[in-house]
């Protein structure tokens, strides 16, 4: 394992990407950066940038304007770049599956690390979700 | 070879990047308790440094290849070149030159040149727009920065080394117990604040509008290279404030960051126009009365 690669499981700078959401899960995200939870403990910061990025947060079902620039904004990204899907609706589209303006869920546009059920998920569950991820990152080396 | 030695380890390059990553974690450690957060470890700005250095780097289409790669290293060299000068006025003496306050005055304006270099280079909009507000604070807080520093000049009786500066100091006691200078140092601790582009005044890196400013583009090593040219002078710029004001008194140079720390915490950020008023005016002001006050001697 190189050092750059370590590092990268210490310095997540996440990115958040919201295609269609009903701000419910946006909103328990960003109880990550709040002194409860503070995941900058953990190296973890948002950035305004995607180029910036080392982790995507997906949140919403991905509805049919949202997944070309869901697919873009994924491009975008420097790699190694992980993705997390938060919430039902970026994981499966939970009540929204098979409506007319719902797409696909979000692993078929880009493909996803680990997936954060709920709806909303807990800070916590978002949290084991970014951790499961790491741990993913560190098995494959 | 010794110049060189000078230069990239100590006490230039290396030392003082390494010196400045960790008073970047300082600065995000005392932002975190001052929120009632913990904040990282103190190793997280190296860990930020390395992981960026094994990142894919992505050259953006429609923008100019060599400057967008160029830019960033112009702003490290000088940054580098101005920790080289300052370190050794303080470590050895006989090194320093006749001029050298002048040298650091100019090479100070390149690392926010690099920045709007690297923004025009990257073909982005909103980089653009981060350079051009970034080149018209450049334009607002020159003027009184530079009226301040020449005040320890004014009252040293023309003196412009660094070394004779604190050679005067030695002598005749600090110069800010001279209330131009004070006024002096009030105006030049504001101007450094959006030297380094903190929150007052970081319109042109305004990460909730320009999402990054005119850092947009860059990824990987060249962003690194960003963020160690801005943990250097971070380092650097109260560094140049001890050494003229306070005679190079290190001890006393943890206070002043600490300020800078503070007063970055405790404000919200301005608007571009805003900004350029506020150095335009009340600002240039001061720093034209302290002029005045110093030419009087007091």
């Amino acid at each position: 394992m190189s050092i750059s690669s370590k590092a990268f499981t210490k310095s997540l700078w996440a990115f958040h990407v919201s295609v269609g959401s009903c701000n419910n899960c946006d909103i328990e995200m960003l109880d990550l950066l709040t002194p409860r939870f503070d995941v900058e403990r953990f190296g973890i910061v948002l950035v305004g940038s995607v180029r910036h990025a080392d982790l995507l947060l997906v949140t919403g079902i991905v509805n049919r304007k949202g997944a070309p620039r869901l697919k873009k904004v994924y491009e975008q990204a420097s790699k190694p770049c992980l993705v997390v899907a938060i919430g039902v609706c970026a994981c499966g589209q939970g009540i929204f599956r098979g409506g007319y303006n719902s797409y696909d869920p979000v692993d078929k546009v880009i493909p996803v690390d680990v997936y954060v059920p709920g709806c909303p998920p807990k800070p916590e569950a978002i949290l084991l979700g970014i951790n499961k991820a790491i741990e993913k990152v560190k098995s494959k080396k | 070879m010794k110049n060189v030695f000078y230069f990239l380890i100590f006490p230039g390059f290396l030392f003082t990047a390494i010196l400045g990553l960790l008073l970047t974690w300082l600065d995000r450690k005392i932002t975190a308790r001052l929120q009632w957060r913990v904040g990282p470890p103190w190793h997280q700005p190296f860990l930020d440094f390395f992981k960026l250095l094994g990142k894919e780097i992505i050259i953006p289409e429609g923008g100019s290849v060599f400057v967008f790669f160029f830019a960033p290293v112009v702003g490290v060299t000088a940054v580098a070149v101005i920790s080289t000068v300052l370190w050794l006025v303080l470590i050895a003496p006989a090194q320093s030159f006749n001029g050298d306050l002048i040298v650091v005055l100019y090479l100070s304006i390149i690392p926010a040149l690099s920045v709007i270099l690297g923004g025009f280079a990257s073909g982005n909009p909103l980089a653009s727009l981060g350079a051009s507000r970034e080149m018209k604070l450049m334009l607002s807080y020159e003027l009184p920065f530079i009226l301040s520093v020449f005040i320890p000049v004014i009252l040293s009786g023309g003196l412009i080394s660094l070394n004779g500066l604190i050679g005067y100091q030695k002598e005749s006691g600090i110069f800010l117990r001279h209330i131009s200078c004070m006024l002096a140092f009030m105006v030049s601790i504001i101007c450094i604040q959006a030297k380094l582009t903190l929150v007052p005044f970081d319109s042109p890196e305004a990460e909730t509008e320009l999402a990054s400013g005119g850092l947009v583009e860059y990824s990987g090593a060249a962003l690194a290279i960003y963020k160690l040219t801005k943990a250097i002078n971070f380092l650097c710029m109260p560094l140049f404030l001890t050494v003229i004001f306070l005679g190079g008194r290190i001890f006393l140079l943890p206070f002043i960051i600490l300020v800078i720390i503070i007063l970055k915490n405790t404000n919200p950020r301005i608007r571009i126009d805003q900004a350029a008023v506020f150095f335009w005016g009340p600002v240039t002001a001061v720093a034209a009365i302290a002029v005045f006050l110093a030419f009087l001697g007091f």
